[in-house]
């Protein structure tokens, strides 16, 4: 190992990373995204998607998905620094693997071509319940939803059937069943 | 119907109502409401600073020295954003405070108006929380919610940013809602499962330590005195970080010193070592721990904090006690002797080896230094300092840098809020104002700022407010001409190569004393320094004590950059012994 010059430590062995979901319950108030966001930015933790919106407007709360990749240690850290904000109410936390959980995202195509290569992509877009949002004679505009990866995938696909623009939402998630997130 | 009330006015009723008496503060266009309604509130007295950071230093000092939250007053724009200095620092120590800045009015806000920043934007990363007040309606609610934030849980600062609009608007003024808490987060999250747990793990300990941090000074005074039962009954060494010291006396026997990387090579060999490590209240911080990978490799640990993301964040621990310091030890204390009653067989013997092995490495006395007839030692200075004053109720406060490890090694602190410095940010200049926030708290008490020359040149005009109260804080000048700390990390580690480290034009402090009318002493030889010393405590009035001292001198035991505790530099003394290492020093 090379000498270190430095005033800090060496970063030790690093642990594999794993992809998980945060669940943030927050008041929907100014600037809140702002702390969420900034706790990730400014603890150098990663956002692969994030949503957000509002659920419940008498109580005025909003519901912010994030997508993120992280060590265990991480993790718990983001959670725990999470419950530390003030407006935050409550964080759930799971791994992309896990059944019991459903995600899903929104993606949007600007189809452009001939009748039959828009029909070609309704076909390419069956698994994922396609719904034509406008149509003209040249040109369609397709919502799926479906897994990231799986969006990832039609994008490519559709390229050479005439797609020229695409728009997709972060993921958004929901438990299995008939219990919620605590 | 009841009166209404103005912005302004609601600000300083909300003051009275949390019992403030002083704020820390600058004038300026967006505050100026509040400062007319000053002259309304004789209970609050407002403390004129030259430069906000020094206000907001002035405040981390009285809130640190007081346990009361720090109220700082600002204006918009760069009131604001020389604040932040302050308030980050505040943040990485856990200090309450409360800073008030004023905003251009609301309808401005986004226009780039003169003197407008986004303050809630550019503090939201350094406070606990922060609030931009658009509703009058808001105002006497979020006062009192700021309090609360700041005071309750892990102490830290919080921003209130009020345009001037809203400073004039009227409403009704509300009393606060003390039933209200902060979305249902509690502090005290532990078990008596836990702490027989723990107390097992204390009855089977052969080679304990206990690690006491800041969080037993923010917990309050109870939280020291049962640190120093739980210390009694167990007989175990403790030993403490940087912002612990005073929590436990320390010229008591059991006592090893601080710990990290300029600790004492007992307290470190000690943390290495142990087969139970007890934290109580401290954060794991890089300056503590060492290369992580071997740190206290064959440890149980245990961690007490208040706060959970303290915990596992840096060290992964093997008991994590969520709570206040106060709650937690006093249950455990309670637990222990109710289990001494049962069968009284104490665990003291268990430890006698253990004892025997530290009092081996105390032999060391790692805190040795060459002492000299002709210059004074920068240690030698701060043990005569220590020796004069520690039979009056002493408040110190520091700079950043050699000086500060010093005065921590060589000054023993016997009760918590005697000590005041900046650990976690290492703010340069935070001495002096810190020193007049505390002499403010407390007009009767010595306080004294053991700076270095380059440090105190950073906040230096905060003498001016220590003249103008007539606050008699004591400003002693480890003055070795250079940017010490800077110049031994370059002696270390990068060939002597004392790039800018070295202060060619210093000011002559004396003349400076005279210039900011307090009284300058000056002292360069170790003939002279108690006498000095003497005249500088005995004066009635604000001093500056320009003491100069041997400029090469480096600051040992020291654990160089990734290195585990075992693995310390020692000081000249021990190096002589060593020639093995051949160029000592410079093997980092």
């Amino acid at each position: 190992m090379p000498k270190s010059k430095s005033a800090y430590s060496i970063p030790t062995k690093k642990q594999k990373p794993d992809t998980y979901i945060f669940v943030v319950w927050v008041d929907n108030e100014a600037g809140v995204l702002a702390r969420v966001v900034g706790l990730f930015s400014g603890r150098g933790y990663n956002i692969e998607s994030l949503a957000v919106a509002e659920v419940d407007a008498i109580k005025n709360i909003s519901r912010i998905t994030i997508v993120t990749t992280g060590t265990p240690q991480v993790i718990d850290q983001i959670r725990l620094q999470l419950t530390k904000l003030v407006p935050v109410h409550k964080v759930a936390e799971f791994k992309r693997e896990d059944k019991g959980v459903i995600f899903k995202e929104m993606a949007l195509f600007k189809v452009v071509g001939k009748r039959n290569k828009i029909q070609k992509c309704l076909n390419a877009c069956k698994k994922f319940n396609p719904v034509i949002l406008d149509e003209t004679k040249t040109s369609a505009v397709i919502q799926i939803t479906a897994l990231r990866r799986e969006i990832d995938k039609m994008n490519k696909k559709l390229k050479p059937l005439g797609l020229i623009s695409t728009s997709r939402t972060g993921a958004v998630a929901m438990t299995r069943g008939a219990k919620i997130f605590n | 119907m009841p009166k209404l009330l103005t912005g302004a006015e609601i600000v300083f009723k909300c003051l009275e109502d949390q019992k403030v008496e002083h704020i820390f503060g600058y004038p300026g266009g967006a505050v100026l409401p509040i400062y007319d309604e000053l002259k309304n509130h004789p209970s609050i007295k407002h403390i004129l600073v030259r430069h906000e950071q020094g206000a907001g230093h002035a405040a981390e000092g009285y809130a640190r020295s007081s346990g009361k939250p720090g109220v700082v007053l600002v204006t918009s724009g760069p009131g604001a954003t020389n604040v932040v200095t302050a308030l980050t620092d505040a943040y990485m120590d856990s200090v309450p405070l409360v800073c008030i800045s004023g905003q251009v009015p609301t309808h401005l806000i986004g226009t780039d108006a003169f003197q407008e920043c986004d303050t809630t934007g550019i503090t939201r990363p350094c406070t606990k929380h922060n609030w931009l007040v658009k509703d009058i309606n808001d105002l006497s609610k979020v006062m009192h919610e700021a309090f609360r934030v700041a005071t309750t849980g892990r102490p830290g600062p919080v921003l209130i940013d009020i345009p001037k609009d809203i400073q004039f608007a009227k409403t009704k003024y509300k009393k606060s809602n003390k039933e209200k808490k902060l979305n249902g987060k509690s502090h005290n999250r532990f078990s008596q499962d836990q702490i027989d747990e723990l107390v097992k793990l204390i009855n089977k300990a052969k080679k304990p330590i206990i690690y006491s941090g800041g969080g037993v000074i923010n917990s309050g005074p109870k939280a020291s005195q049962a640190l120093r039962e739980f210390v009694e009954l167990t007989g175990f060494p403790i030993t403490s970080t940087l912002q612990g010291l005073g929590a436990y006396p320390g010229d008591d026997n059991q006592f090893l010193g601080m710990l990290g990387m300029h600790g004492t090579y007992e307290a470190n060999n000690a943390m290495h070592d142990c087969d139970l490590l007890i934290n109580i209240g401290a954060r794991f911080d890089d300056r503590i721990t060492g290369k992580i990978d071997e740190f206290s490799p064959n440890s149980k640990k245990v961690h007490i904090d208040i706060d959970p993301s303290s915990i596992n964040k840096i060290i992964k621990v093997d008991l994590a006690i969520v709570g206040d310091v106060t709650s937690v030890i006093s249950k455990i204390n309670k637990t222990i002797a109710k289990r001494k009653n049962g069968h009284s067989k104490s665990n003291k013997s268990n430890i006698a080896k253990w004892w025997e092995q530290i009092e081996k490495w105390r032999e060391k006395d790692s805190l040795n230094f060459v002492n000299s007839d002709e210059s004074i030692k920068p240690q030698h200075a701060v043990q005569r300092l220590y020796e004069l004053t520690k039979n009056k109720d002493t408040y110190v406060t520091t700079e950043v840098g050699q000086h500060q490890m010093w005065a921590a090694q060589h000054y023993k602190f016997n009760k918590p809020n005697r000590w005041m410095t900046s650990g976690g940010l290492g703010t340069m200049g935070y001495g002096l104002p810190a020193a007049v926030g505390v002499q403010i708290a407390h007009p009767e008490k010595l306080v004294i700022d053991i700076a270095g020359e380059a440090s105190v040149l950073m906040t230096m005009q905060e003498m001016s407010t220590a003249v103008q109260y007539n606050l008699p804080i004591k400003i002693f000048i480890l003055n070795n001409q250079y940017m010490g700390m800077v110049r031994q990390w370059q002696e270390l580690l990068h060939e002597k190569n004392y790039s800018e480290s070295y202060s060619e034009a210093l000011p002559d402090f004396m003349k400076m004393a005279e210039a900011y009318g307090c009284k300058g002493i000056k002292a360069d030889n170790p003939v002279d320094l108690d006498d000095k010393i003497q005249e500088m405590i005995d004066y009635d009035g604000p001093v500056i004590f320009d003491c100069h001292v041997d400029p090469n001198e480096n600051c040992f035991p020291m654990i160089p950059s990734g290195k585990p505790h075992n693995q310390m530099i020692l000081g000249p003394n021990d190096q002589e012994e060593n020639k093995i290492k051949g160029k000592g020093k410079a093997l980092v």
